[in-house]
């Protein structure tokens, strides 16, 4: 298997001229995913994740480093790669079939075989009979459907997937992540998804890279040697329990850190926290 | 319980539960009838003089003869003329202009003081001025509506352009939209309930504008008539221009939200916005 | 140390800005000074240097304090009187449907109406002294201090109301401690709105019939083409009404931090 993506020393640090004020969100980050892999990026909230997916997107340049797909610069958006975003985002006035027709269109293609693809694509997902359905009449669940459509009928070679179930009730995320792993073996893209939620990213991954708090570095990579296709049953599997415990014990302390610098969230500290010196 | 006690009560019950279920309206007529009757009494008893106060049936009996005589249409026709005119100009730079000082930052700080200045004006106070640049006849009255329609339709285009949705914009550009179809795409749907909100406010302010104007000079409209009128001691025809110049006020919200509804559709809050 | 651009972006807006009114105020008084290839009589558009001489001059002899005195006064009495009656009439019929079903129609057809139509029949009732101008303010500010109480009443949370009964309050409890500060920024945005109708009816009735006041002053320098005096006036009611609906907009922002809600629109 070939290399599809690759990051080599990726920093983004913003500056605001206004105020002459600089913050590093991502700090040399190095990584790499393998043709058709399912890699996930696992770290504390705020700690640059999205910041990076947005670099391998197109859409945040880089301050130094660089991202290569298939040996070739990234230099912007592309059309080998898609984002599923984080908030559906959808447009709130184009319906089901519209919304993931908007991808095609803006890629210039407007034709009778696009209506008939964005169409296909509804049903991949399985939302036949809500093609003319406004965002604001669909569930949380529906409207993520909707926007995993949209990326993948432009037929990408990547996909980027930006927490995109977080905002999902407990069940309707398990089930989604269940057809994800089907429309993914499917589809046969290689994928890069980000979330904050452990039993997620080795639920659907392949391998489970762990950032550290911000700035965003890589602290650990951690493979799931766990065979497919996975059912959801999967998740009370012992070897499963395990690479869980593996993750957070990696995981904890940048949480706490992160809990210490987060105004907003006040807390006794605990002992590992004295421990980390603040 | 004999047989017309149960119909009687069953009657009673029915009338209550009408009452119940249109009670809003009920009270409503009601109060509107019972004001109207005290003014018809009022005026035929000599309570009131009214050469002053004129009464209901007067008012009518004007707003016939008017109609009839074919004055009150001459009258509409002038206003009307305006109104149109200078609304149309209003939407034929408001809306271009609001959503290039939205889409251009630099725009608008250019044009932010000359605005806000003329948002702090109100409009009628220039008219003086605009009769010293554009005379008595429609041109003045034309200018009044169109300032007065102008602002309010902006400001609102600006606001809607501006608070369009970074998430949008990112999903757009994500996909490699160009800037032009972001706009098409992203840019002018979400401004279009504001526009709509402007076009609402923008309409009184027009129609503000042609009263105000014909008020203060003119020599035809609804306007022109009220104050004719009024200096005359025709308190009948008085109502009647007045009566006018509302129901032209009703409709034309009315219209608006009509169009705004066609628009609508994809907006969850739609039924429930004031 | 913050370089000339940092400086330039940080204040960009104003930069900008003032140097359009600048340029804008250079051509103006060019166009009247025969600067650029045609002048225009200073009569018609009058200029910058023009109009602040005038300014100067008509508070330096003290001749316009009664124009403005008497405009003020119109504006406090009908205003002040539009605001208690707007709001107990709001309160009133936000808390008890049935007052609201039967003043309904009548402020409906007010809301409608330009309340300035109203002014030639005003003005037989009254006279063209300072009391048709009072009464134009009132029915002006009325109606959006009115709507905007109404729909600040009806927007009380069903939850906290359901909270204050179920400790046992009474009704008239509940209204003063929960319904009123509730609307409060509903109120507030009902005096902003009113402000707005208030200079409009002291403008215009001014206007159209009156003895003193500056609406009255801009309607006898525009018939007398004393240019200068009419843009003085113009900005005077600019900044009075700029002024106050500044600082209505401050005090709203001010309350609006432990609500969010915005006021209806009238």
């Amino acid at each position: 298997m070939a290399v599809k993506l690759e990051a080599k020393g990726v920093c983004v640090e913003y500056y605001q001229p206004r105020t002459e004020n600089r913050l590093l969100a991502v700090d040399d980050v190095t990584l790499h995913v393998m043709d058709g892999e399912f890699v996930s990026i696992v770290g504390p909230s705020g700690c640059g994740k999205t910041t990076f997916l947005g670099v391998v997107d197109g859409l945040i340049p880089a301050s130094t480093g660089r991202i290569l797909i298939d040996g070739k610069l990234v230099t912007g958006p592309g059309r080998d790669r898609a984002v599923v975003f984080q908030d559906a985002s959808l447009l709130p006035w184009r319906t089901v079939l519209g919304n993931v027709l908007y991808g095609l269109e803006c890629q210039g293609i407007n034709s009778r075989q696009a209506r008939e693809r964005a169409r296909h694509f509804v049903e991949m997902v399985g939302l036949q009979g809500f093609e003319h359905h406004y965002p604001h009449e669909l569930s949380g669940g529906m409207q993520q459907r909707v926007n995993l459509a949209r990326a993948l009928v432009v037929d990408p070679e990547i996909l980027l997937m930006d927490e995109p179930f977080a905002a999902l009730d407990a069940q309707t995320r398990e089930v989604m992540q269940e057809e994800l792993l089907d429309i993914w073996r499917r589809a046969k893209k290689t994928v890069l998804f980000v979330t904050h939620q452990i039993g997620e990213a080795i639920y659907l991954s392949d391998r489970v890279i762990v950032f550290t708090a911000r700035p965003g570095r890589v602290k650990d990579t951690v493979p799931v040697e766990i065979e497919r296709p996975r059912k959801l049953a999967v998740k009370r599997d012992p070897r499963f329990l395990k690479l869980e415990d593996q993750v957070w014990e990696l995981i904890e302390t940048e949480v706490k850190k992160t809990m210490l610098t987060d105004r907003s969230v006040r807390s006794l500290p605990t002992d590992a926290q004295r421990d980390a010196g603040t | 319980m004999s047989e017309e006690a149960w119909r009687a009560a069953e009657g009673a019950s029915r009338l209550r539960t009408f009452y119940a279920k249109h009670d809003a309206l009920l009270i409503g007529i009601g109060t509107v009838l019972v004001f109207l009757l005290g003014w018809e009494t009022a005026a035929r008893s000599g309570v009131v003089n009214p050469l002053f106060t004129s009464a209901p049936t007067r008012i009518v009996r004007a707003g016939y003869r008017l109609w009839a005589e074919g004055d009150l249409w001459r009258h509409i026709q002038v206003s009307g003329t305006e109104f149109l005119a200078g609304y149309l100009m209003a939407i034929g730079v408001a809306i271009p202009l609001g959503l290039a000082v939205g889409w251009y930052k630099r725009l608008y700080f250019c044009l932010a003081p000359f605005i806000d200045a003329l948002n702090a004006v109100p409009r009628v106070a220039l008219l003086p001025l605009i009769v010293i640049w554009f005379g008595i006849g429609i041109w003045s009255k034309i200018v009044v509506v169109f300032l007065g329609a102008v602002i309010p339709l902006l400001i609102n285009t600006f606001s809607g352009v501006k608070i369009t949705e970074v998430r949008f914009l990112k999903v757009a550009r994500s996909f490699g939209a160009s800037e032009l179809r972001i706009f098409w795409t992203v840019v002018l749907p979400g401004t279009v309930p504001f526009i709509f909100t402007g076009l609402k406010y923008a309409a009184g302010r027009a129609l503000l504008g042609v009263v105000v104007g014909e008020l203060y000079a003119a020599t035809a409209g609804i306007g022109y008539l009220i104050t004719v009128a009024g200096s005359s001691f025709q308190t009948d025809t008085v109502f009647v221009g007045i009566l006018s110049i509302t129901i032209a006020g009703v409709l034309s919200v009315e219209l608006l939200n009509r169009l705004e509804r066609r628009f609508d559709r994809w907006r969850p809050d739609a039924r429930s916005r004031p | 140390m913050p370089s000339a651009r940092g400086f330039y972006l940080e204040n960009e807006r104003a930069v900008l800005g003032m140097a359009t009114v600048a340029f804008v105020l250079v051509v103006w008084e060019g166009l009247t000074r025969g600067w650029w290839l045609w002048r225009i009589e200073p009569i018609f558009l009058s200029a910058p240097t023009a109009i602040a001489r005038t300014a100067v001059q008509l508070f330096a002899t003290g001749e316009i304090w009664a124009d403005l005195g008497v405009s003020g006064l119109e504006f406090l009495l009908g205003f002040v009187t539009a605001v208690v009656a707007g709001i107990a009439l709001g309160l009133a019929a936000g808390w008890h449907r049935q007052t609201a079903f039967a003043l309904g129609p009548f402020f409906s057809a007010l809301n409608a109406t330009p309340r300035v139509a109203l002014l030639p029949l005003i003005i037989m009732w009254v006279g063209i002294g300072i009391w048709s101008k009072v009464l134009v303010v009132f029915l002006g500010a009325v109606v959006p201090v009115y709507l905007n109480a109404v729909a600040g009443v009806r927007t009380a949370d069903p939850r906290l109301l359901t909270v204050a009964r179920s400790f046992g309050s009474s009704t008239p409890r509940v209204f003063w401690a929960v319904v009123l500060p509730g609307a409060v920024p509903f109120l507030l945005t009902g005096l902003r709105l009113g402000v707005g109708r208030a200079m409009v009816g002291i403008v215009v009735g001014e206007l159209y019939a009156a003895t003193a006041g500056v609406g009255f002053m801009i309607t006898v320098a525009g018939a007398t083409f004393q240019t200068d005096k009419v843009f003085v006036g113009v900005i005077l009611i600019a900044l009075a009404g700029g002024l106050m609906i500044e600082s209505l907009t401050r005090i709203e922002r001010r309350v609006e931090t432990w609500r969010v809600k915005v006021g209806a629109a009238a």
